[in-house]
C-alpha cells in the first residue's frame, strides 16, 4: 500500500477521539478479548499486551464532543483532558473499555482515578506508581515491583497466568512499533518536505488503537514508500516543539502551525506511547528490564523528575542536534506540568541564545487562526531577521 | 457580629512560638549557627531533620504568613514576569519570587537551603516546586518518593513501607554527610515519643469538637494550632503548648462555651483557607453561627485522631507510616470522601462546606464529585465556593459572601421546617 492510503487510512481512525471504533473492529476479531484504556503519560501498555488485550491510548475527547456533564465534577480550571475523559465515561462512549489504567503524572489525574473509580464500578481501575526517585537504585527495584503488583492485578481479573514470555513477546512487538516511529521520526528530521507533522502524528497515533501487530504493518507500509515520495523543500523555519506530551493538539493546529512556515523536526507528541530512546531488553527478566527502561531510557516530560540532570538540557540537546532554530513551547491551557516547565526552558533557551515561542491551546479548539498569527510573526520574524 | 479573640492564649502562644522560630531562622540565614533542610508540609519527616538539629524550613508556611499578612502578590507577579503561568499553584509562585527577592519578609529572612528534601506525599507540584528551587539555588536535592494509596482495600502494602524505610536510610547517609556526624538513635527515639505525646494531645483536642457547643473552630482555629504542630513537632516546646491548649479547651467544654455567643450550625469543612482573606471568609461563617468541627485542612501533615502514633519503637517504620498513610494527602480522593463521612455522621455536622482552591489541584480536582456523592447519595446538604489560598485576585468577596448567605438562608428553612415536622 503506498503511504498515501497508509495515512488516510490513519486519518480515519484518529479524527475522532471519542470514537473506539478501532477497538469494535478488534474485539469483533478477538471474541471474548478485553481492552484496557491507556490514560497518558507513561502508561506500560506492554502489561496489558501481555495480558492478551488490547491496550488503548484514551486521550480525552478532541474537539468532537460537548462537555456536558463532566464540568460540574472538575472545575473551570482544570484542564480539557480530564474533564473530556471522564465525559467519555459518563456518555456511555468509553463502554467498549473494561478497564483503565491510570499514573502519578498529575493531581488531577490522579483524583481522576479514583472519580472513575466510583463511578464505573464495573470497569477494572488500576493506578501505577511511577517512581520519582531515580537517582537512587531503589527506584527501580521499586519499579519493578511495581510492575509485578500491575500485572498479579491484571492475572486476578482475568483468572489467566502471564508468562514472562508473553511479556517478553509484548516488549519485543512495542519495541518494533517504537522502532519504526523513530525512523519515520529520522525522515522528518532528515527531510521535512516529504513527511509533514500531521502526517507522521496520524502514523503514531493510529498505533493507540489498533495494538502494535497492526500498527507494525501501518508503519512499515509507510516507511517503505515515504522516500518515494517527491516533494520539494520549502523555506521554512526548522522548529522543536515541546509541551504537548498529553493532552493533544487538534490535528487542524498542527496543520496550521506547520502551514504558518515551520517545520517541526521533532516534537513531544503522545510521548508516553513512544516511550523509549532505545529499544527494551528482551533477554533476562521482563520486568525488570522494563523498569530499567524508563530509569535510563525513557524520555523525558515535564511528568518524570529525574534530578540527575537540569530540566530542560533535554531540550537544548534536541535542538543542537538536529540543528533546529528555534523552539515552540505549546502547553495546554491549566496543564501545571507543562506550565511549570516553562519557565525553566525560558531561562535555558535564553541563556542558550535559542528563541522560542509559547503557546497555549486545548483540545476542544476549533479555531486556529490567533495561533497560526502567532506562528507566522514568529516566523517572519526569523526568517527576515 | 462577635470577634473571635476567644482563644487568646493559645494565640498568643502561637505567635510567640512561631516567632521564635522564625527568629531562629533568620539567624541561621545571616550566617549564624544551624543548616537549613526545605522540606513540604504533607506527612513531613521533621522527626529525622530534627535529630540532626537541622533547620526545617516549609516554603509553604512562609508562602501561606505572606499571603495571610497581604505580602503575597507583587512576589506572585514577580514570578509571572519570568515566565510562571497565572494558573501555576500560588505557593510556588509567591516562593519563587521570594527567592528572588532574597528571602527577606516582615517576620523573618529564610536562610538557603543546605538540602533539598521533596517529600514527595500526594502532591505533584511539590517535585516541580522543589526542583526549581534546586536549580535556582544549586543544593543537593532528594526525593523522597512515596507511593501513594492505591490499594483496592485502602491497605498499607508492606513492599510501600520498605522502599520508604530504605530512602529514609539514604537520607540518613546524606544528613550525616552534611553535619559531618552519625545519627543519635536515642535522640530520635526521644523526639519521636515527643512527638507521640503531641499528637496525642492534637488528637484529644480534636476530639472535643465532638461536644455541642464546640469550643473551638476545627478549621480556622485549628489552622492556629498547626504552625507549631509542623514546624516544632518533636520539640519539648511544642509539647507544652499542646498541653496548655488542651487543658484551654477542655476548661471551654466544661463551661460549655465555644468560639461564637451562640453556636447555630455545625460544619465539616474540606480544602485549606483563603490565607489572604482568612478572617474575612471566618466571619462569613460566624455570622450565621456556623462553627467548624472537623476539617480535611487540619490533617494535611498528619492524620492522627483515628489513633496513628510515630513510634519510638519504630522509628523509621513509624516515620515511613506516617508518610505512606497517616495524612490526608497521600490518600485517594475516595478515602477523603470517607474520611468526611466519618466526620460528618461523628461530629454531628449539619453540612459539607467545600473550599476549592484554584492553586491546589491536589486538593481541589473533582470536588464537584463530592459534592455531588455528598448531595445526592448522602443527603447531606454540601455547599461549594471557589477561590484561592495565596493569590487574592481570585477571591470575590461579594460572590462569596452571596453563595454563603443563600446556602445558610436555605439551611435555616430545612433545619426550622424538620422542627415543626418533628423531625
Amino acid at each position: 500500500m503506498a503511504i498515501e492510503a497508509i495515512l488516510e487510512q490513519c486519518r480515519a481512525l484518529v479524527e475522532d477521539p471519542s470514537s473506539f471504533e478501532a477497538v469494535d473492529r478488534w474485539k469483533a476479531a478477538h471474541p471474548g478479548g478485553r481492552a484496557v484504556g491507556c490514560f497518558p503519560v507513561y502508561s506500560p501498555a506492554e502489561l496489558v499486551h501481555a495480558a492478551g488485550m488490547l491496550p488503548v491510548g484514551v486521550f480525552g475527547g478532541g474537539n468532537e464532543i460537548e462537555i456536558a456533564h463532566a464540568d460540574s465534577r472538575f472545575q473551570s480550571f482544570i484542564c480539557s483532558i480530564i474533564k473530556s475523559t471522564l465525559e467519555l465515561g459518563l456518555t456511555g462512549r468509553m463502554k467498549i473499555l473494561d478497564g483503565m489504567l491510570f499514573q502519578n503524572i498529575c493531581d488531577p489525574a490522579r483524583n481522576l482515578a479514583s472519580i472513575f473509580k466510583r463511578n464505573f464500578p464495573d470497569m477494572f481501575i488500576e493506578y501505577l506508581h511511577l517512581p520519582q526517585n531515580l537517582g537512587s537504585p531503589r527506584g527501580i527495584e521499586y519499579l519493578a515491583a511495581e510492575y509485578r503488583r500491575v500485572l498479579r492485578a491484571l492475572e486476578g481479573w482475568t483468572g489467566q497466568p502471564i508468562t514472562d514470555a508473553a511479556l517478553r513477546a509484548s516488549i519485543g512487538w512495542y519495541n518494533r512499533t517504537r522502532a519504526l516511529v523513530r525512523a519515520l521520526y529520522q525522515v522528518r528530521a532528515e527531510a521535512p518536505q516529504l513527511l509533514s507533522t500531521v502526517e507522521l502524528y496520524t502514523l503514531s497515533r493510529a498505533g493507540v488503537l489498533v495494538g502494535p501487530e497492526a500498527h507494525a504493518q501501518l508503519l512499515e507500509g509507510a516507511l517503505a514508500t515515504v522516500w518515494d515520495r517527491v516533494v520539494k523543500p520549502k523555506d521554512r523555519l526548522r522548529v522543536v516543539l515541546e509541551g504537548s506530551f498529553c493532552e493533544q493538539p487538534p490535528l487542524g493546529l498542527i496543520e496550521g502551525i506547520e502551514e504558518a512556515g515551520c517545520y517541526i523536526l521533532d516534537d513531544d507528541f503522545l510521548l508516553g506511547w513512544r516511550w523509549f530512546s532505545q529499544d527494551v531488553e528482551v533477554d533476562g527478566d521482563p520486568v525488570a528490564a522494563l523498569a530499567r527502561g524508563y530509569a535510563d531510557r525513557s524520555v523525558y516530560s515535564a511528568v518524570k523528575h529525574d534530578l540527575r540532570e537540569p530540566k530542560a538540557k533535554h531540550l537544548l540537546d534536541k535542538v543542537r542536534t538536529l540543528k533546529a532554530d528555534a523552539v515552540i513551547i505549546l502547553a495546554p491551557k491549566f496543564c501545571e506540568p507543562a506550565l511549570f516547565d516553562y519557565p525553566l526552558y525560558r531561562k535555558a533557551l535564553e541563556e542558550a541564545g535559542i528563541l522560542h515561542l509559547f503557546l497555549e491551546f486545548e483540545e476542544k479548539m476549533w479555531i486556529f487562526d490567533r495561533a497560526r498569527t502567532e506562528v507566522e510573526t514568529f516566523v517572519e520574524s526569523m526568517l527576515f531577521d | 457580629m462577635e470577634k473571635t479573640a476567644y482563644q487568646e492564649r493559645i494565640h498568643l502562644q502561637q505567635k510567640a512560638l512561631m516567632g521564635r522560630y522564625y527568629d531562629e531562622l533568620t539567624a541561621a540565614a545571616k550566617g549564624g549557627e544551624g543548616k537549613a533542610v526545605y522540606m513540604l508540609i504533607s506527612g513531613n519527616p521533621i522527626e529525622l531533620v530534627r535529630a540532626f538539629d537541622l533547620l526545617p524550613v516549609y516554603p509553604e508556611v512562609n508562602a501561606l504568613q505572606l499571603a495571610a499578612k497581604k505580602q503575597s502578590l507583587p512576589l506572585i507577579q514577580r514570578a509571572e514576569e519570568v515566565g510562571y503561568s497565572v494558573d501555576n499553584c500560588g505557593y510556588v509562585k509567591a516562593d519563587v519570587g521570594l527567592y528572588f527577592s532574597g528571602g527577606v519578609t516582615s517576620f523573618g529572612t529564610i536562610p538557603p537551603p543546605a538540602l533539598i528534601l521533596c517529600n514527595y506525599v500526594g502532591c505533584n507540584v511539590y517535585l516541580q516546586w522543589f526542583e526549581h528551587l534546586a536549580e535556582y539555588t544549586g543544593a543537593e536535592t532528594y526525593n523522597l518518593d512515596i507511593p501513594f494509596v492505591r490499594d483496592p482495600e485502602w491497605r498499607i502494602l508492606p513492599k510501600d513501607v520498605e522502599y520508604v524505610v530504605r530512602q529514609l536510610e539514604e537520607v540518613i547517609e546524606i544528613c550525616e554527610r552534611i553535619t559531618g556526624r552519625p545519627l543519635d538513635w536515642k535522640k530520635l527515639r526521644q523526639i519521636l515519643a515527643r512527638s507521640a505525646e503531641t499528637e496525642e494531645l492534637w488528637s484529644a483536642i480534636k476530639d472535643l469538637t465532638r461536644n455541642v457547643p464546640s469550643p473551638f473552630d476545627a478549621y480556622f482555629d485549628a489552622a492556629t494550632m498547626m504552625g507549631p504542630l509542623y514546624c516544632l513537632r518533636g520539640s519539648q516546646e511544642c509539647v507544652e503548648f499542646f498541653r496548655m491548649a488542651h487543658a484551654e479547651l477542655e476548661a471551654k467544654v466544661r463551661e460549655g462555651t465555644g468560639p461564637l455567643p451562640k453556636e447555630r450550625f455545625r460544619t465539616v469543612i474540606e480544602g485549606p483557607p483563603p490565607w489572604p482573606y482568612f478572617r474575612s471568609f471566618r466571619d462569613l461563617f460566624s455570622r450565621w453561627g456556623a462553627v467548624c468541627v472537623a476539617s480535611t485542612y487540619s490533617t494535611v501533615g498528619g492524620v492522627w485522631e483515628f489513633g496513628f502514633r510515630h513510634d519510638p519503637q519504630r522509628p523509621l517504620e513509624s516515620i515511613a507510616e506516617h508518610m505512606l498513610f497517616w495524612n490526608v494527602t497521600n490518600r485517594n480522593f475516595l478515602q477523603r470522601y470517607d474520611q468526611l463521612r466519618q466526620y460528618v455522621e461523628g461530629w454531628q455536622a449539619d453540612a459539607l462546606v467545600i473550599h476549592s482552591i484554584k492553586s491546589c489541584r491536589l486538593f481541589s480536582a473533582g470536588q464537584g464529585d463530592m459534592r455531588e456523592y455528598f448531595s445526592k447519595e448522602l443527603g447531606v446538604p454540601t455547599l461549594l465556593v471557589e477561590s484561592d489560598l495565596e493569590d487574592p485576585r481570585y477571591y470575590s468577596e461579594a460572590q462569596m459572601r452571596n453563595r454563603v448567605d443563600a446556602f445558610f438562608e436555605s439551611l435555616e428553612h430545612r433545619k426550622l421546617t424538620a422542627v415543626r415536622q418533628g423531625g
